[in-house]
C-alpha cells in the first residue's frame, strides 16, 4: 500500500473537516456532501480549471481560487456559497448562454444537459447580457455523430477524453477568446479525420448538446458518463 | 374585493404559452373569482386598456408592431410578466437573427411563391433586424421560463401575484422545460 500524505484539518462553510494534503477542496467538499458547481471537470479526466464555476473564497486570501486546483492547508477557512460567489457563478452561466446559441426548446439534449441543470440550480431566471448571436459552423460530416458548435461551452472534455483515454487526439482547440472553437485534426471536416476511431467517448462526455449522435430528436440525447470512471479505475489498477 | 385586471398578449411566439394557460382547465374558473381578463387573444377587445394590474406577455419582440405594442403595454401595466422562453430569451424566433431580413423576406415571399411573388409593404408588420427578448426593450418584473411553462407554473405565478407576492420560480421551471 502506498504511503498516504499527511492529514490536514480545515473549515468549509463553518464545518470542521479533515483531509489528506493532496486532496483538492472540491474533493473534500464532495466527500462531505457540500455542493460546489463544476462544468469542465469530469471524473476520470485531468483538471484544467477552465470554467471557473468552482471558484471559492478562502479567508485571508484576496482573490478567488478554483476549488478543483486548490489543496487543503492546515487551518484554512473556505467559503463555497457566499453572495459574491453566487453572483459570479450566475454571471458565468449567463455569459455562456449569451455567447452561444443555446435554444433549449429545440435541443436534442433538452432535459439531459449540464448547462441547463446549472442554470436552474444557480438561479438563472433570465440572461441579463444581450445574445451575441454568433455564426458558428455545424459539422455533419461524420457518419454517426454531429458537432454543433452553437451549443459548445468550450469545456474541452472532448479534447481531453480523446487524448487521455482513447489516445487518438483527434480534437483540439483553435483560436483565442471569443474566436475559440473545437476542431478535429488540423481543422478538417470530422468525417475526413484519419485519427478519429469513432469510439463515441467525446459524445458521452460532452455536457451539452454540442457533440451528439445523429438521428436524435429534441430531448432524446442521453449520455453515459459512467464508462469513464470505470476505464480510469481499471487503468490505475493495472499500474 | 376588487378583481385584479389581467391582460395576456401574444407577440412573436407559437401560442403554446397561451395553450398552457388554457390547460389550467377548471382552475380557470377558480381564478375567474379573483381576476378579470380584460385584454387577450382570447377576449374580443381591440385596444390595450388604460391600465391593467398584470400583463402576461408571450413571445419575443420581432416586428415593428411588437415593438410598439410592448412599449404601450409597459406604459399601461403594473406588473409585466414575460411568459415562456421566447419572451424571456427570444428562443426559436431568434434563430433568424444570423440572417438578413431581406433574405428572410425573399425566402418567404419570393423564392417559394409561384403566383405573383411580392414582399408585402402594407398590413403585414415590418420585421426588425433582430429578434429580442422583452427585457432588452422594456423593464420586465417577472420572468417565467419554459417552452411552454406548465399550466401548474402559470397557475402558481397568477395566484402569487393576486396574493401580492413575487413568485419564486427557480425550482419550478427552467429554460426549455
Amino acid at each position: 500500500m502506498a504511503v498516504r500524505s499527511r492529514i490536514k484539518t480545515l473549515k468549509i462553510d463553518g464545518r470542521d473537516v479533515s483531509a489528506h494534503e493532496d486532496e483538492t477542496i472540491l474533493q473534500i467538499a464532495e466527500e462531505n456532501g457540500i455542493f460546489i458547481p463544476t462544468l469542465c471537470r469530469i471524473e476520470g479526466l485531468s483538471l484544467i480549471g477552465a470554467c471557473r464555476l468552482c471558484l471559492i473564497e478562502v479567508k485571508g486570501w484576496n482573490r478567488l481560487v478554483p476549488a478543483c486546483h486548490t489543496h487543503a492547508e492546515e487551518g484554512m477557512e473556505v467559503f463555497t456559497d457566499t453572495e459574491r460567489l453566487r453572483n459570479y457563478r450566475r454571471m458565468i452561466i449567463e455569459l455562456l448562454f449569451s455567447e452561444g446559441n443555446h435554444v433549449c426548446a429545440v435541443c436534442v439534449s433538452n432535459g439531459n444537459c449540464e448547462l441547463q441543470y446549472l442554470a436552474q440550480r444557480l438561479g438563472m431566471d433570465h440572461v441579463r447580457f444581450p445574445n451575441m448571436q454568433p455564426v458558428r459552423k455545424v459539422d455533419m460530416t461524420h457518419e454517426r455523430f454531429v458537432l454543433d458548435r452553437n451549443r459548445c461551452v468550450l469545456c474541452a472534455r472532448c479534447i481531453r477524453v480523446c487524448d487521455e483515454i482513447e489516445g487518438a487526439h483527434t480534437w483540439d482547440m483553435r483560436g483565442r477568446g471569443i474566436d475559440a472553437r473545437v476542431i478535429t485534426d488540423l481543422d478538417i471536416p470530422w468525417g475526413d479525420s484519419e485519427t478519429c476511431t469513432s469510439c463515441g467517448k467525446c459524445v458521452n462526455v460532452c455536457p451539452v448538446g454540442a457533440i451528439v449522435e445523429k438521428g436524435r430528436a429534441v430531448g432524446e440525447m442521453t449520455k453515459r458518463k459512467d464508462f469513464l470512471v470505470y476505464l480510469s479505475k481499471m487503468r490505475e489498477a493495472k499500474k | 374585493m376588487k378583481k385584479v385586471t389581467v391582460a395576456t398578449v401574444w407577440l412573436d411566439g407559437c401560442s403554446g404559452c397561451h395553450m398552457s394557460l388554457i390547460d389550467m382547465d377548471e382552475r380557470l374558473l377558480e381564478l375567474a373569482e379573483h381576476i378579470d381578463i380584460v385584454y387577450s387573444p382570447l377576449v374580443d377587445m381591440k385596444d390595450f386598456p388604460e391600465h391593467v394590474d398584470v400583463a402576461i406577455v408571450e413571445g419575443a419582440v420581432s416586428s415593428s408592431e411588437d415593438f410598439e405594442k410592448i412599449h404601450k403595454i409597459r406604459a399601461h401595466t403594473g406588473i409585466l410578466v414575460a411568459l415562456g422562453d421566447c419572451a424571456v430569451a427570444a428562443n426559436v424566433p431568434a434563430m433568424r437573427n444570423p440572417f438578413k431580413v431581406q433574405d428572410i423576406e425573399a425566402r418567404a415571399y419570393l423564392e417559394n411563391v409561384d403566383l405573383q411573388p411580392q414582399v408585402p409593404d402594407q398590413v403585414v408588420p415590418k420585421l426588425r433586424p433582430y429578434v429580442r427578448p422583452i427585457h432588452e426593450i422594456v423593464k420586465v418584473d417577472v420572468f417565467v421560463q419554459g417552452c411552454p411553462p406548465s399550466a401548474d407554473t402559470i397557475y402558481y405565478v397568477i395566484t402569487e401575484l393576486v396574493a401580492g407576492r413575487q413568485p419564486d420560480l427557480i425550482n419550478r421551471t427552467r429554460p426549455g422545460a
